[in-house]
């Protein structure tokens, strides 16, 4: 079993040496710098880093204050408190005017665990999304983390990337080099395409192991670009494999799903099944727990590969 | 011919604190000042009447306000909108931004005749500030109570950059309203900004009634100072006094300064004056010929 790692580990480490190179890099948070990392940041750089305390609206507003005026500011604070409770300040004081924010979220998804449904972000992505200009990523592992980072520091647009509180296998290879806009092909096949992101990249890579075993061979994509979308890759596996299964932890609402649903649907329809959560808040349980009771694992996702696969034509 | 601006090129503190000192006290007489404000506010009046909707009220309340910033307090250069070294104005309440087209526009920014396109399909003059189509508009605002948060931002980091430039931030006292002014009004007091000064055009009415009666947001004095601030309060429509509060507050150290500023809603025009009607109304053709003729 490979080494598990913290992506907001990497991401509070990252910063860090971000901060070395660039002076222009200022990091916020709002009294939650020990939990999503930018602590690290903190210690390096107290001159850069500004505690807004439980305030996510003005930070939201400060980061753009920052940023319209030559700063990279880098904003964390859980998913929940990222998004949907200031959805309004990113939208007109970021998006409307194209400011340089980076708005980097952490303990998204069910995987949060024991905090329960306040604190499980499952519609972060489709609000975020909904922006226009906004680049979202969602990294699958650590070392994708520390390039999606870097990415986004150099990406000249206001981004959401998107992070889990646990920790994640490796899944990318040593030698991967993330690109924005751009899908990774994780396993190559023919009888169907798994798209995962974040969190569900293992299980579909563990469903995809499994059905080789069975004769299913199924190509995998880790879709980390939510947007700009990669629709190449999203219609060619439609063409190529006939049959799609998208995966995430999120509601089926407005996420991956939905995306690539849009995305086949305009140039090349496909029958598809979606693994996702199906509009429902989540609940307090050990993660992998509520993974299995929101219908989020390996075997849920092979299932769904062998559903949409007798729909093929 | 209204282009009398104090364009300052240098960004040198002792060039900024003599021109500024050159002008103290010379504003209570000074009538050309007092005539670039009925000229604003004939362009405020005459643009929303031509767009036929849009917010005179807050817009006619702000024009001294406005006017001595664009023309006697920032450094800015019209013809270099993104000049690193310009003093940054921020209109926190959007909804007002015909009085800053009108000073944009009459400083040089953009031809006056432009005004005429207001709110109209495929302006650069949209019906709230927007950063991305005019120049000169700072960030975008509209959704009230962003504004004062921005220029936290942005006075923080023109201290990163240890720059001689000021913020200043237009607010209303219908903003006060809203949670998150306070959250930067905390936030502002905690890092002692001292290069940021808010102006809360305090005309007491809002959109369906007086603020009083709505929620009322008083004391704002005290509020401000209980949040580490540095408070003037001034008769808004005096430029004598907004000039002096303005020169004042840069030289406070350690702490923000806000001006609250006690003005009239739809200022300059008998029937707009203090009559919430005219909040987000725009005067038909008769009312905008006795409102021409009242500001001639
Ligand atoms: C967040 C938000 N809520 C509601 C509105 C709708 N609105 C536009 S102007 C206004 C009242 C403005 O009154 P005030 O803020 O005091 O401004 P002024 O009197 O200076 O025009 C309201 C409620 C808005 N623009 N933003």
């Amino acid at each position: 079993m490979p080494e598990e790692v913290a992506p907001r580990e990497v991401f509070g480490k990252t910063l860090v040496d971000l901060g070395k190179e660039n002076p222009d890099i200022v990091v916020l948070d709002a009294d939650l710098a020990s939990s999503t990392m930018t602590v690290y940041f903190k210690q390096a750089f107290p001159e850069r880093f500004f505690e807004i305390g439980i305030a996510e609206a003005n930070m939201m507003g400060i980061a753009a204050g920052l940023a319209a005026n030559g700063k990279i500011p880098f904003a964390s604070t859980f998913a929940v408190f990222a998004t949907s409770r200031c959805f309004d300040q990113i939208r007109v004081s970021i998006a409307l005017s194209k400011f340089n924010v980076k708005i980097v979220s952490t303990h998204s998804g069910l995987s949060v665990g024991e905090d329960g449904a306040s604190h499980q972000a499952l519609e972060d992505l489709a609000l975020i999304c909904s922006l226009p200009g906004f680049t979202v990523i969602v990294p699958a592992d650590g070392t994708e983390t520390a390039q999606v980072i870097r990415a986004v520091a150099a990406h000249p647009t206001p981004c959401y990337v998107r992070l889990i509180r646990g920790k994640v296998p490796q899944v990318m290879d040593n030698g991967y080099k993330f690109e924005i806009g751009k899908a990774a092909l994780m396993r190559q096949g023919k009888d169907a395409t798994i798209m995962a992101i974040g969190t569900m990249m293992a299980p579909a890579l563990e469903a995809a192991d499994a059905l080789a075993k069975e004769n299913i061979n199924c190509r995998v994509l880790n879709m980390s670009t939510l947007k700009p979308i990669d629709e190449t890759a999203i219609v060619q596996a439609a063409a190529e494999t006939g049959a799609i299964v998208t995966a995430e932890e999120h509601q089926e609402h407005g996420g991956l799903g939905s995306i690539v649903a849009r995305t086949i649907a305009k140039h090349h329809p496909v029958p598809m099944e979606f693994v996702a959560v199906k509009d429902k808040f989540g609940m307090s349980g050990k993660p992998a727990e509520l993974l299995a009771k929101y219908g989020l694992t390996a075997q849920d996702i092979a299932t769904a590969v062998k559903e949409v696969i007798k729909r093929k034509r | 011919m209204y282009n009398n601006a104090i364009v300052n090129d240098s960004n040198n503190q002792a060039n900024k604190t003599s021109a500024l000192n050159a002008n103290a006290g010379v504003f209570s007489s000074n009538e050309d000042l007092a005539a670039v404000c009925k000229k604003i506010r004939r362009d405020i009046v005459t643009m929303i009447a031509k767009a036929g909707s849009g917010h005179p009220g807050g817009s006619l309340s702000a024009v001294e306000i406005v006017v001595a910033l664009y023309w006697k307090v920032l450094r800015h250069k019209p013809a270099d909108p993104v000049w690193k070294d310009r003093d940054r104005f921020i209109l926190s309440k959007g909804h007002a931004v015909p009085v800053l087209y009108a000073a944009l526009a009459e400083q040089g920014y953009f031809p006056l005749k432009e005004l005429d396109t207001l709110r109209k399909i495929d302006s650069f003059l949209q019906g709230h500030a927007d950063h991305c189509c005019t120049p000169g508009i700072e960030m975008s605002s509209g959704s009230l109570g962003q504004g004062l948060s921005f220029s936290v931002g942005t006075a923080l980091a023109g201290r990163l950059d240890k720059a001689s430039w000021r913020v200043y931030a237009l607010l209303s006292d219908g903003e006060c309203e809203e949670g998150q002014t306070w959250e930067a009004a905390m936030s502002a007091g905690m890092f002692k900004l001292d290069n940021l000064t808010a102006i809360v055009d305090k005309n007491g009415i809002q959109l369906s009634g007086f603020t009083k009666d709505i929620m009322n947001s008083d004391p704002l004095t005290k509020k401000f100072e209980s949040f580490g601030w540095n408070v003037i309060e001034i008769d808004g429509h005096d430029l004598t006094q907004v000039l002096d509060a303005l020169k004042k507050a840069q030289t406070v150290k350690g702490q923000p300064t806000v001006i609250i500023a006690r003005t009239v809603k739809g200022k300059g025009v008998s029937f707009m004056e203090n009559n919430v009607e005219f909040h987000g109304k725009a005067p038909n053709a008769e009312q905008l010929e006795k409102a021409l003729k009242e500001l001639a």
